[in-house]
């Protein structure tokens, strides 16, 4: 008689005989999956929306331009009036890094529907007299109409901030709308949309600078300056401009720079992230220990089995093996369950949000990593239990 | 003959099919129980056997023992002459999966596992490819009267049909003995004697075949009848006069 050949369960067996056992106990398979799903899916959509949003914002920062200065007089000690040189327009334009230069004007003034609003309901708008080219500074746009030209900003007309005009009830220019500002009446030019890196301007009512002059009786001292410098420089030019506008007190030019805050809010939502990605991981973990508990009462239960593979040739490692690849086999299917789940969350989320949908492959295949990783911590003890019935006590067992 | 552990038997022609000497099994707990105390007995190819005894005689334990399931606390076992004690796990599976095919009081089919699956499971752990099983589990099924229930769920036969499964798959790999605790069990008399006449026609093929049973009548009508009793052998009637 030839020799007896060993034992052997080739690997796909082994997932099938897997399957198998997980089919026959449905319920229970997917409920434990499903602790697995929604682990990976919280890490999968963690990871996924804060990259989405923080692309979002870095879009936006990027749109808007990193070379945005901001200048305003100092409010501190002796400042005075809170006003700039009346010089400091002109001699910021001639450094050589400045790409655009421009400055608004405070107007003492409430802006109204009509002349009967008492003065003091202002409803919180600014009036203040500018340029044309504060559009281009800002990067700003315009809603409805048009912004001040070289031609209106002589006139009583005016442009319209998003915020002031939906206090101020202007929803068209058609017919066209007038305002009484400061004692006058001045016709709405045009309404502008938000400006991301100026937000106060959006409560604001704007008028020509000459028009301020004529009309309002303004010396035109800035309040306040927006600047475009050249990137490569801007940290050389920054340090040249609180001494180009007010020559006299240097040290009360504040000078600041818009997309910094968003910048701030970018790495804010970064810091959420990490907090979030903590919870996923214990939602994986809940998950992790779920499977473990499932498999450990399949060995109790399943004890008639084990000694009944035992008999018909199984070893111990055959055992074992088969409850690891029942456990990586749920980790896996809760694993591929709660990366679908996170990524369709991220989709829909961004595609409400209009961001653009970003899922890092490092989601992706961390998820994917970290639930067979779960799966088979998990089934580790089950499987050396399982392996370790005595398959005489199985049998027995009643 | 002694092996180096791990290497696989190659058993010996002439040898007894299963030889226990002087076999004591002890489980430990509070009180010990001693199973199998001192048990020798040689049975030959091709003998079909009674085990008989009260409950808690011993007598699965001597089955497991001879099967490999379970290993005796002293002395030795040889199947086919090979002594299984220099044997390691491995060995002892392959022994089961290939030489040994085991019956149960509690048939242990997996349930939602279709019949022809349950038999073709026997061959599960001996590296066949599954169109392979399945067609060695037809013919067996053919072979034990349930060609038709092939593709039935267990939970859709009677006890008789279920145990004929079981023993179908302890049948699937051709295996030289059959070793059975209280296959009749749980079933009629009917079913039990038409189970009996089963293995009697194995017998009739040449397997070495040991039944535990309780009922007397199925005992008296085998050949040899081995009495367990406190887990020493009481009565052995031998191996027939050929």
């Amino acid at each position: 008689m030839a020799p007896v050949t060993p034992s052997r369960l080739r690997p796909w067996e082994a997932v099938r005989v897997g399957l198998r056992s997980l089919a026959a106990r449905k319920l229970r398979s997917v409920l434990s999956a499903l602790g697995i799903a929604i682990g990976i899916a919280s890490l999968v959509g963690v990871l996924g929306l804060s990259e989405s949003s923080k692309s979002a914002l870095l879009d936006q920062i990027s749109a808007l331009g990193t070379n945005l200065l901001t200048i305003e007089a100092g409010t501190g000690f002796g400042a005075g009036d809170a006003a700039l040189p009346e010089a400091a327009v002109a001699r910021v334009g001639r450094v050589a890094t400045v790409e655009a230069a421009s400055a608004v004007y405070s107007i003492d003034a409430g802006a109204y529907r009509n002349d009967l609003v008492p003065a003091d309901l202002t409803g919180g708008i600014q009036v203040f007299g500018t340029s044309p080219s504060l559009v281009r500074t800002l990067n700003g746009s315009v809603a409805h109409g048009s912004f001040l030209t070289e031609a209106t900003r002589v006139y009583p007309a005016a442009v319209v901030g998003s915020v002031a005009a939906e206090r101020l009830g202007i929803r068209s220019l058609d017919p066209p709308v007038m305002l009484y500002v400061g004692g006058r009446w001045v016709e709405v030019q045009g309404v502008l949309e938000p400006f991301a890196l100026a937000a106060d301007l959006d409560r604001a009512v704007l008028v020509g600078d000459a028009a301020a002059e004529r009309f309002y009786d303004v010396e035109l001292a800035p309040s306040r300056m927006y600047l475009r410098v050249d990137e490569d420089y801007l940290d050389e030019t920054r340090d040249v401009l609180g001494a180009t506008v007010d020559p006299e007190n240097p040290e009360e030019v504040q000078i600041s720079r818009p997309s910094d805050l968003l910048e701030a809010q970018a790495a804010a939502e970064s810091s959420f992230t990490g907090l979030f990605l903590g919870l996923g991981a214990v939602a994986l973990l809940v998950g992790g220990i779920g499977i473990a508990n499932v498999m450990v009462i399949g060995v109790v239960e399943r004890r008639g089995e084990i000694g009944l593979r035992r008999a018909i040739g199984a070893t111990r490692a055959h055992i074992r093996r088969q409850f690891l690849t029942e456990a990586l086999t749920l980790a896996f299917l809760g694993g591929t369950c709660g990366v679908l789940l996170g990524v369709a969350v991220t989709y829909g989320y961004s595609v409400v949000q209009g961001w653009r949908v970003i899922i890092p492959s490092v989601a992706l295949a961390g998820g994917f990593a970290a639930a067979l990783a779960i799966g088979a911590v998990a089934g580790l003890y089950p499987a050396i239990r399982a392996a370790r019935v005595s398959p005489t006590e199985a049998l027995r067992s009643s | 003959m002694i092996r180096p552990r791990g290497s696989l038997a190659a058993p010996e022609p002439e040898a007894p099919a299963i030889e226990l000497r002087e076999v004591t099994k002890k489980y430990p707990g509070s009180p010990p129980v001693t199973a199998l105390d001192g048990v020798s007995v040689r049975i030959s190819r091709g003998e079909m056997v009674a085990v008989v005894g009260p409950s808690g005689s011993g007598k699965s334990t001597m089955l497991h023992v001879m099967g490999t399931l379970d290993n005796p606390t002293s002395g030795s076992v040889l199947i086919e002459g090979v002594d299984t004690s220099v044997l390691d796990d491995n060995s002892l599976a392959a022994i089961r999966g290939r030489r040994v095919g085991f019956v149960f009081q509690r048939f242990f089919l997996l349930a939602g596992v279709p019949v022809v699956d349950n038999v073709a499971n026997g061959l599960l752990y001996a590296g066949v490819a599954r169109a392979q099983r399945r067609e060695a589990a037809e013919a067996v099924l053919a072979r034990v009267g349930l060609g038709a229930r092939m593709w039935h769920q267990p939970e859709q036969l009677s006890g008789g049909e279920t145990q004929r499964v079981a023993v179908a798959r302890a049948l699937v790999h051709d295996p030289a003995f059959v070793l059975a605790d209280e296959p009749t069990g749980n079933l009629d008399s009917a079913a039990s004697q038409s189970l009996m006449d089963l293995f009697a026609s194995l017998h009739g093929e040449g397997r070495t075949i040991v039944v535990i049973t309780h009922n007397e009548s199925i005992a008296s009508g085998l050949p040899r009848r081995l009495k367990i009793l406190d887990g020493r052998l009481e009565q052995d009637t031998g191996a027939p006069a050929p």
